[in-house]
């Protein structure tokens, strides 16, 4: 294939990969920024979301976009009702303290991968796309459903992004990022908003994983990989910045499919790692983000 | 601590190393190999708790420096068929050189970002070792061959694939070590560490070059994981890049946690602890992550500074 | 236990002392027939105990499951006939996580712990190669079901064996003659950046050109990989054959993906069943591998030309005849893998009846009568067919199957010769001290 296709191609993948990563490290960035917590787990919620989705789809067989719609707004609420319920039962009690948050969310994710082998099962399995639609360039072919998870994503970060700036539920999240101790004395009920915006991070990778699931399936372990990479996400856009995280996806995830064209993917990978890792050596407050307080 | 008694400290650390060494006569075959796999992996607990415990520096990324001297000592064993004193040094220098790169770079971050500049580092780390599989056996690994195994000093010989000399070569190991960081941490500099660690602003005004004292911490800390890396190599048999993956780096954490942050027999207890509650309920059940995952959260919500750190804020103040 | 896992906890269902008794009373039945006399003859009847070293967590455990039912499913048969000297099998269960460094304490706690007499049933190759050395150093015989070349590479020890299963190079090789004369000439391999990945890598470009093939383009994709369109534009146009040996969770992904790309309008592909283990060929997406071949150990779906032992086995094993579970289509059975655990067993069988094996004082003894086998002859004990056995490598080598996916199912279309399969020997582990 040609150079300009090719590069086409990649960058098309490349984009899919931003968008399904931008919201699931918007969670996670939401999460470290509010709450100050490094949740390990985050990548489990991802996972139960495309868990929950084979599960609804498959409970719902009538037609595949029936199916996947109800498992686009039932399977986040689910993962949600989980996340407030381990708020409530171990991050509450711990008191947020950075550390032993850590520990505990990795407990989170053995628990949450562990049931998730016993009761769902090591296989992987598909979920079937709301629709097969297959666009025909004249080099290749390529997926419409693919292209329907940009635009789909696009809304997501948007109303994400009215949210936070023009409604006053996105004010006390705010005044709770910036200073938590003034917030609560302004009569703003710190743990219910730690609450929700814990819940509402683990909806965000939910929702992403249903998203993605028509296209890789369903499996116990596919928290691991969007964990990493959304980590790289959140510290290179600087924390709690939501417009430095979605830019940040957009560029690891275009530099994840076209770096791939010049290299062979295992150098690839090791270059564009240490390049991440050199901009946090030399840039610690990300690309876009302003100073740490 | 400062008011612990130099003597009731080493002798605690002396007993226990004793008891080790005791045990070594009565325990039954199983508990025996298993005691001496946690000794050398209780090591590479002691390095990350000498970066973690007493500098306050969370890495994600040890897991590179255990591997550095895992494959230090096994490929050069493997491909150029050095003896097991040299291969053994040149796992500990590869670890050493690599932590000094790595403090270089990564302490001037702090806080999360270290985590995270650790936890890529160590990724880069795992795939260099994926990418150069012709060296590395990649994925699969490697075995270091049974005759390379055995230990020549002057005319005796001594076959590191038979369980006692396994057991007291660990035991020695982990001694050394042990006995090291004691003396570290009871030391003007392992002072200064732990001044770092609770006010690095303070301890920089009162004329401490904060900086080489934390790389120092990192070098240290860096070589006494290749160290346990070089021995598990040589002791065991295999290399194999799982041991440079992200699991390997959330087990030291893990183990430190368990058994007692900035406690020198903590590592030990921890790993002990751990390998123990997987060992038995993966009897009983193949869900066994699920309990290993309830015991975390459980310990962390209920004995938040582990097993050693609880008993010494409780009943002893005066443990190191 | 209602979960899936411990339904297979063998020590505490099917494999009691009382169901072991009651096999033996059935062997004393069969006594009289002239094959069976030298049971008469059992000192002990304590039961034989084999170690099962089993990925029941990890990214192994959608195998290890499979490999666990065929597993008891063999025992039963065993045991049912007599058991192995007069005396019962228990198979005892260990879960490795798929994790070579817990591989090894697992084969530690079998030797020392359990006190098995051997330990069997391994898949993933990290794990066997983790775990060998340990076998080695606790001299206590490893009959591994892995199909990796590492055992026959001789780089492990004389403790390892591979009798039940064909190792991948071997596979490799008898393909060649195939895709040569049928598919095309121009060949295009895609597999897994890994160990897996480099046997397919290395072995099959030769294999290729001794046939007047070649290979004209090489793409490693890594293991982690969840999205693959972005490296099909580097299969060159002029390809004929796409060859694929994709694994792990993300192989459903790659065919969807590969379907997208090509449309109706594509080469040939072949690939190796080991992407589509234990997954429904008709699943959503895979409509496009219609037409196209696999290789594949044993066949999933039951063909019009099964022997009589096939049938038995797959009843046995409780696999229908699209190669599910009977009773739940959907849980696809891992059929070209897991026949290696049944067949393995009935060796171990074999060579502990020739080396009169006792206990483990006797260990020795049978690895001699291991590498004393040559050849193991199709029937009820090797339903897959005929095989060879090279005692110097440790490694069996059998008949491989080509299959079509026509009407969403596979149909076999060519046999291989056990001869296609064979190449010289890398070593000779006989020569090892025991």
């Amino acid at each position: 294939m040609h150079f300009g296709p090719h590069l086409l191609l990649a960058a098309l993948e490349g984009l899919v990969t931003s968008a399904v990563l931008a919201l699931t490290a918007l969670g996670l960035s939401l999460v470290f920024g509010v709450m100050r917590v490094v949740n390990v787990a985050h990548g489990e919620f991802f996972m139960l979301g495309a868990v929950l989705a084979w599960a609804i789809s498959t409970a719902i067989s009538d037609h595949p976009a029936l199916g996947f719609l109800a498992a686009l707004v039932l399977a986040p609420l689910i993962v949600g009702l989980i996340a407030l319920v381990a708020e409530r039962l171990v991050l509450r009690r711990l008191n947020y303290n950075p550390e032993a948050t850590i520990v505990a969310t990795i407990g989170m994710l053995y628990i949450i991968q562990q049931l998730a082998l016993t009761f769902y099962g090591p296989e992987a399995r598909p979920v079937e796309a709301p629709f097969s639609y297959r666009i025909l360039l004249p080099w290749f072919g390529y997926s419409g459903y693919k292209l329907s998870i940009i635009a789909a994503s696009a809304f997501l970060l948007i109303a994400t992004w009215l949210v936070l700036t023009r409604t006053k539920i996105g004010l006390v999240m705010r005044a709770t990022q910036y200073d938590r101790e003034t917030a609560q004395a302004f009569g703003i009920p710190v743990e219910r908003v730690y609450a929700g915006v814990f819940a509402f991070g683990a909806m965000l990778a939910a929702v992403a994983a249903v998203l993605i699931v028509p296209i890789s399936q369903a499996h116990y372990l596919m928290g691991q990989d969007p964990l990493l990479l959304s980590f790289i996400v959140v510290i290179i856009g600087g924390l709690g910045s939501l417009r430095g995280t979605v830019v940040a996806a957009v560029l690891i995830g275009l530099s994840d499919g076209i770096i791939s064209v010049f290299f062979s993917p295992t150098l690839a990978k090791i270059i564009a790692t240490l390049l991440v890792a050199m901009v946090l050596v030399f840039r610690p407050q990300g690309l876009f983000g302003t100073s740490s307080r | 601590m400062s008011e612990a008694s130099p003597a009731k400290a080493y002798a605690l650390h002396l007993g226990v190393i004793a008891l080790l060494f005791a045990l070594s006569f009565v325990l039954p075959a199983y508990h025996h190999g298993l005691l001496a796999r946690i000794m050398v992996l209780a090591v590479f607990a002691m390095g990350y708790n000498m970066l973690f415990g007493y500098v306050g520096l969370l890495s994600l990324g040890h897991a590179m420096f255990f591997s550095a001297g895992l494959y230090g000592a096994g490929l050069t064993v493997y491909h150029f068929g050095w003896s097991v004193p040299a291969a053994f040094a040149a796992g500990l220098a590869c670890g050493a050189l690599l932590a000094l790169a790595i403090g270089l770079l990564a302490l001037r971050t702090s806080g999360v970002a270290f985590m995270i500049v650790t936890m890529m580092f160590a990724q880069v780390f795992y795939l260099v070792i994926l990418y150069f599989a012709a060296w590395t056996g990649g994925d699969q690994g490697l075995v270091v061959p049974q005759p390379a195994r055995i230990l020549v000093l002057g005319s005796a010989s001594l076959d590191l694939t038979n369980p006692t000399v396994r057991y007291m070569s660990a035991l020695a190991l982990f001694s050394i070590v042990l006995l090291v960081t004691l003396a570290i941490v009871r030391s003007r500099y392992g002072r200064v560490l732990v001044a770092i660690r609770e006010n690095e602003g303070r301890t920089k005004m009162l004329g401490y070059d904060t900086f080489s004292n934390k790389l120092a911490a990192v070098v240290v800390s860096g070589a006494i994981c290749a160290a346990s890396g070089a021995a598990y190599a040589l002791l065991f048999g295999y290399v194999g890049s799982s041991f440079a993956s992200v699991q390997y780096s959330i087990l030291p954490l893990l183990w430190v946690l368990l058994g007692g942050i900035a406690t020198t027999l903590g590592p030990l207890i921890g790993t002990l602890f751990m390998y123990y509650v997987v060992d038995v309920t993966s009897g009983y059940t193949s869900a066994y992550l699920l309990i290993v995952g309830i015991a975390l959260i459980l310990l962390v919500l209920f004995f938040p500074k582990g097993i050693l750190g609880t008993i010494r804020q409780r009943w002893l103040g005066w443990l190191p | 236990m209602t979960d899936k896992n411990g339904f297979f906890d063998l020590s505490k269902t099917s494999f009691t002392r009382r169901t072991a008794l009651k096999g033996l009373a059935a062997g004393a039945g069969l006594a009289v027939a002239p094959g069976f006399v030298r049971y008469s003859q059992a000192q002990s009847s304590a039961p034989i105990k084999i170690g099962f070293q089993s990925h029941r967590t990890g990214i192994g455990a959608a195998y290890g499951r499979w490999y666990e039912k065929t597993t008891a499913a063999a025992v039963k048969a065993i045991n049912d006939a007599g058991g192995i000297n007069g005396r019962p099998v228990e198979v005892i269960i260990e879960d490795d996580g798929t994790d070579p460094g817990r591989g090894a304490e697992v084969v530690g706690k079998f030797a020392t712990q359990h006190k098995t007499d051997i330990v069997y049933g391994t898949l993933f190759s990290h794990v066997v190669i983790g775990s060998a050395p340990a076998a080695g150093e606790a001299k206590i015989p490893y009959f591994v079901v892995s199909e990796g070349h590492h055992v026959a590479s001789t780089k492990l020890n004389r403790y390892v064996f591979q009798p039940g299963i064909t190792d991948v190079k071997s596979q490799i090789q008898s393909m060649a003659p195939w895709i040569a004369a049928n598919a095309g000439k121009k060949v295009t391999q895609i597999f897994p950046d890994f160990a897996f990945g480099y046997d397919h890598r290395d072995y099959l470009p030769p294999a290729l050109k001794a046939q007047g093939a070649e290979v004209i383009a090489q793409i490693a994709i890594p293991p982690t990989e969840s999205s693959f369109t972005k490296y099909f534009p580097q299969i060159p146009a002029e390809t004929e054959v796409i060859y694929h040996v994709m694994v792990g969770p993300a192989v459903l992904t790659f065919v969807k993906e590969l379907g997208e790309f090509y449309g109706s309008n594509r080469p040939q592909l072949f690939g190796f069943i080991d992407s589509l283990e234990a997954t429904d060929i008709n699943s959503p997406g895979l409509e496009f591998l219609d037409g196209s071949h696999f290789w594949e150990g044993s066949p999933r779906y039951a063909q019009p030309d099964d022997s009589p032992a096939q049938k038995a086995y797959r009843a046995a094993v409780g696999i229908d005849d699209n190669g599910a579970a009977v009773g739940d289509p959907k849980d696809v059975s891992t059929a070209a893998h897991m026949f290696g655990c049944w067949e393995t067993l009935y060796v171990v069988k074999k060579a502990m009846e020739d080396a009169g094996y006792k206990g483990p004082e006797d260990r020795t003894k049978l690895v001699e009568a291991t590498e004393a086998l040559t050849e193991f002859a199709e029937g009820p004990e090797h339903p897959q067919g005929p095989k060879t056995f090279n005692g110097k490598i440790h490694q069996c080598f059998g008949i491989q199957n080509i299959s079509k996916v026509e009407g969403g199912r596979l149909n076999v279309v060519h046999k291989t010769k056990i001869e296609d399969g064979l190449y010289e020997p890398e070593g000779d582990y006989t020569t090892q001290a025991l």
